[in-house]
């Protein structure tokens, strides 16, 4: 495969960090975004990275604490989460939580109010009680983001920006180039990791992929005291301490969205940084004080069962379309791995993802969306 | 598992949030002479009108240069709200016009964010703009929103700016004509165009022992009629030069030297070189606007239901190229400037960081980091501020980018040669001022919202793990985490 060329659809985290694992085997990148890298949900995340429910758990788990070694440059990444819980209700779903990862073998701790307050310093004595978990993390999505596209032209890998890919040219069951408006670029195998306009693209190589995209907000606050313990989830929020000592939190209702092949025409914010600031507050009283200084939003897709699809295609078989189903930051790492194997060598080497390939979406009902509810607002 | 679907996802957004609490034809918001013409036109028309204005704002958003740049020297009196409010009412007397006239008055009421259903958005009930003050925040519905929201300084960066006793124009005008509450004696000014000899006259006019005027082009830029006058009062005006640093002690500004070597004495440097239309909120709801080097930079484009008048929707159009004037002064400040000069404020920004597209200090830099640059990051695209500002940080503190947003947009013209405008303008965001987790939050939010709130997109399926699908975990782990979904 060395020395190959592979396009890839997409400067979002799953495609850069695909790019980069593809570069650093010797492989030909060139990587197309419509826009600038990370500018959709890469940039624009909690920066999550704990992904316990997926098959790629073990190399996110893996790869995290040695990401800026291997790319050169810093991620901000700090390892470890505590979830705090604000009701009665919520301390019995994380205890419930905490009982399985015991099961299944992941560290965690159950933490009391005073032990709470010392990891996190801006709790007050009002939780329930929190639990630790002594893996996952978070990162800074937009230095991830960028420190992937360095790291892959450091490789000598090619990043175009503002270049929408426009369509596909195929011959003999393989796409044998990729075309935007401007240029057409030749390629052995192709990577469509174009987040929620997966299904557009891909519908031009007809095949079909169930997505559906919606928006989400968060909020930021201007710096805190830098806490033990940056990465605090809980109350049904999630988020983190920045580095700086930032306040970043999302979570509570999305709105589902008609996005169209030119991707989100906006990404608004709405008054829901009220909600967000109000759980918040609850959740970290001594903060309740810091000024909101930021609310943005983002838009991700779901695949009907709200896992992640990445697969290589039969036909063409030279394709493979990676969605991350909206839990993608945290597992670009192990993404990007899997993407590679798949263009290299057709299978996964160190992971079983059968349970991510598209297929297990034949026969779905064509009105999938409607009996979920998953549709935009009329 | 057996998902039973009902047609609703009940984690959606759809019906979960508040009505807004009120709704008037009109709201005005900003109270100076253009925000209360319109509130009195409007409610003589028989509209209802609600009027509100930021002032008196808190000594703590004056601290923070919110909403004008007010470099620290506001006198103690600004953290007397009772007093402030007092103030503010003394000075405008045309507000008792608009209540006699019908409108609804909200003084020390910010509007932070408006809010209507467009592109990404189809779940709001109305179209509202966000209020708060020094208690909480709320919504309001409208017909139309008239921005009257004035214009703000322009900072620009030289050795020593960042101390107290540097400050802008309208904050100085603000403190002397409406807060009556600068803490300065001796004031230095920078530029000589109408706002600077405009400045200058107030300062002296209310006993502040004015400096001088420095200009960096060669002669005065402003009115014939208002030079005469500030010559008339004793006041110099020392063009071809500029300022090359300031010097102070821990109260801040003591002196500033010029690049003609001369040092003069001073508490405060009062930088009126421009201002800038406030378009913070057209810009956060994604209004249209429009770059107009004659009426001060960008100036909203206009909308059938978001009105600007005044200031905010340009300056005076005199011919005068504000742009090119400012541009002046931002190549003969970066002479002076140096690697270390801080950029932004808030985040200790440097001017070499900036340029180099270096993270802040407390992140390692490696060698590849190292190599990094404007000038490499130009090989991908063009300058996008916003990128940028997620990479240093500059902008990304809590004055919101008012201090340096303006100034980063000037140096990235410079430094990547090309005109100002043709590189984009770092976004502004709701809140548009800073406001605190327990004013913003909506405490008395409806029982729909908390019954829709999940962490995320409450998939049952999306977090089960791996190993206990297809086992009992499954639905106990669906029962326990997303009881009353999908069934
Ligand atoms: C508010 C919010 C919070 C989140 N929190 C977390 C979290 O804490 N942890 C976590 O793991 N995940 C989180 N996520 C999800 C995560 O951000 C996404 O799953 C992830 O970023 C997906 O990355 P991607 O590269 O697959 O897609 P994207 O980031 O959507 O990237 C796709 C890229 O493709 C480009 N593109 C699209 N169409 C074309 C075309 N035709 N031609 C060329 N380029 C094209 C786009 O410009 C874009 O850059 C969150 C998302 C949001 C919005």
């Amino acid at each position: 495969m060395s020395g190959s060329e592979v396009v890839i659809v997409g400067g979002g985290v799953t495609g850069l960090s695909a790019g980069w694992w593809l570069a650093r085997s010797g492989v030909k990148v060139t990587v197309l975004d419509k826009f600038i890298v990370g500018w959709e949900a890469s940039g624009r995340n909690g920066g999550g990275a704990s992904h316990y429910a997926s098959p790629l758990f073990d190399e996110e788990q893996r790869l995290w604490p040695q990401m800026d070694e291997l790319l050169g440059y810093p991620t901000e990444h700090r390892k470890g989460r505590i979830l705090i819980a604000m009701t009665e209700r919520q301390w019995e779903q994380y205890r419930f939580i905490a009982e399985r990862h015991k099961r299944l073998d992941h560290p965690v701790e159950l933490l009391d109010v005073k032990q709470i307050q010392e990891a996190v310093p801006l709790a007050g004595d009002n939780s329930f009680g929190g639990i630790h978990y002594k893996f996952g993390g978070h990162a800074n999505p937009q230095r991830s983001v960028q420190a992937y596209a360095w790291a892959l032209q450091d490789l000598g890998g090619k990043i175009i920006q503002h270049s929408p890919v426009t369509g596909f040219e195929t011959a003999g069951g393989k796409v044998t180039a990729v075309k935007t408006a401007n240029a057409t670029y030749g390629c052995d195998s192709v990577v469509v990791a174009a987040g929620p306009q997966i299904p557009q693209l891909m519908a031009q190589l007809g095949v079909d992929v169930p997505l559906a995209a919606a928006r989400a907000e968060m909020i930021i606050t201007e710096p805190a005291p830098m806490m033990p313990l940056g990465g605090v989830d809980g109350h049904k929020i999630y988020g983190r301490q920045t580095l700086r000592g930032n306040l970043a939190y999302g979570g509570g209702p999305h709105e589902w969205l008609d996005v169209d092949a030119t991707g989100p025409a906006a990404r608004p914010s709405t008054p829901l940084a009220r909600n967000l600031a109000k759980r918040l507050a609850e959740m970290l009283p001594k903060a309740a004080h810091l000024n909101v200084i930021r609310s943005w939003a983002g838009v991700i897709e779901n695949s009907p069962d709200g896992r992640p699809i990445i697969d290589r295609l039969t036909s063409p078989d030279n394709v493979v379309v990676a969605s991350m189903s909206s839990v993608g930051f945290g597992l670009s790492p192990a993404s990007g791995h899997a993407i590679r194997d798949l263009v290299i060598d057709g299978k996964c080497s160190f992971a079983d993802i059968d349970l991510l390939k598209l297929s297990r979406f034949d026969g779905l009902e064509k009105d999938w969306r409607e009996k979920r509810g998953w549709m935009p607002i009329s | 598992m057996e998902l039973n679907f009902t047609g609703t996802d009940i984690c959606a957004v759809n019906g979960t949030r508040s009505a807004p609490e009120a709704r008037y034809d009109v709201v005005v918001v900003g109270a100076g002479p253009s925000g209360i013409a319109a509130a009195v036109e409007h409610a003589t028309a028989g509209k209802s009108v609600l009027l509100v204005d930021e002032n008196p704002v808190s000594g703590a958003l004056m601290g923070n240069d919110t909403p004008l740049y007010f470099g620290g020297r506001m006198t103690a009196a600004t953290q007397n709200s009772e007093r402030m409010l007092e103030a503010i009412f003394m000075s405008m007397p045309d507000l008792e016009k608009a209540m006699d006239a019908g409108a609804e008055l909200l003084l020390g009421t910010t509007a932070w964010g408006v809010y209507r259903n467009g592109p990404g958005v189809a779940s709001l009930p109305d179209q509202v703009v966000g209020l708060a003050d020094a208690e909480r925040s709320w919504m309001v519905g409208f017909g139309t929103i008239v921005l009257a929201t004035g214009a703000r300084d322009l900072a620009m960066a030289f050795p020593g700016w960042n101390q107290p006793g540097v400050m802008g124009a309208a904050a100085l005008q603000m403190l002397l004509t409406r807060y009556d509450a600068f803490a300065g004696r001796r004031v230095l000014v920078l530029g000589s165009h109408d706002l600077a000899l405009e400045t200058a006259l107030v300062a002296h006019a209310r006993g502040i022992e004015v400096a001088g005027l420095i200009e960096v082009r060669d002669a005065p830029q402003g009115s014939a009629d208002l030079v005469a006058q500030v010559k008339a009062a004793g006041i110099s005006i020392s063009c071809g030069q500029t300022i090359a640093s300031a010097k102070g002690g821990i109260d801040g500004v003591e002196s500033a030297t010029l690049t003609s070597g001369e040092t003069i004495a001073c508490d405060t440097i009062c930088a009126a070189i421009g201002l800038v239309p406030s378009i913070e909120l057209v810009d956060a709801m994604h209004g249209p606007r429009a770059l107009n080097p004659t009426r001060g930079g960008y100036i909203p484009a206009g909308e059938a239901s978001v009105i600007a008048v005044g200031d905010c929707a340009g300056l005076t159009d005199s011919g005068f190229d504000h742009i090119g004037y400012r541009m002046d002064w931002m190549r003969a400040l970066t002479a002076v400037t140096t690697n270390d000069t801080i950029i932004c404020q808030c985040e200790e920004v440097t001017r070499a960081d900036l340029i180099g597209i270096q993270p802040p200090n407390y992140l390692p830099r490696p060698a590849a980091m190292c190599a990094r640059s404007l000038e490499t990051l130009l090989k991908d695209g063009p300058a996008n501020p916003d990128q940028i500002k997620r990479l240093t940080r500059s902008g990304m503190g809590v004055c919101q980018g008012r201090r340096c947003r303006d100034q980063v947009a000037m140096l990235l013209a410079l430094e990547t040669g090309t005109p100002y405008g043709t590189i984009p303008l770092a976004s502004h965001r709701a809140p548009v001022r800073p406001l605190p987790l327990k004013i913003l939050a909506e405490w008395d939010e409806p029982a729909e919202m908390e019954a829709a709130w999940d962490v995320w997109f409450g998939i049952p399926t999306q977090w089960v793990p791996v190993e206990d699908i297809g086992t009992p975990y499954q639905d106990e782990h669906r029962e326990m985490l997303y009881t009353g979904m999908y069934k």
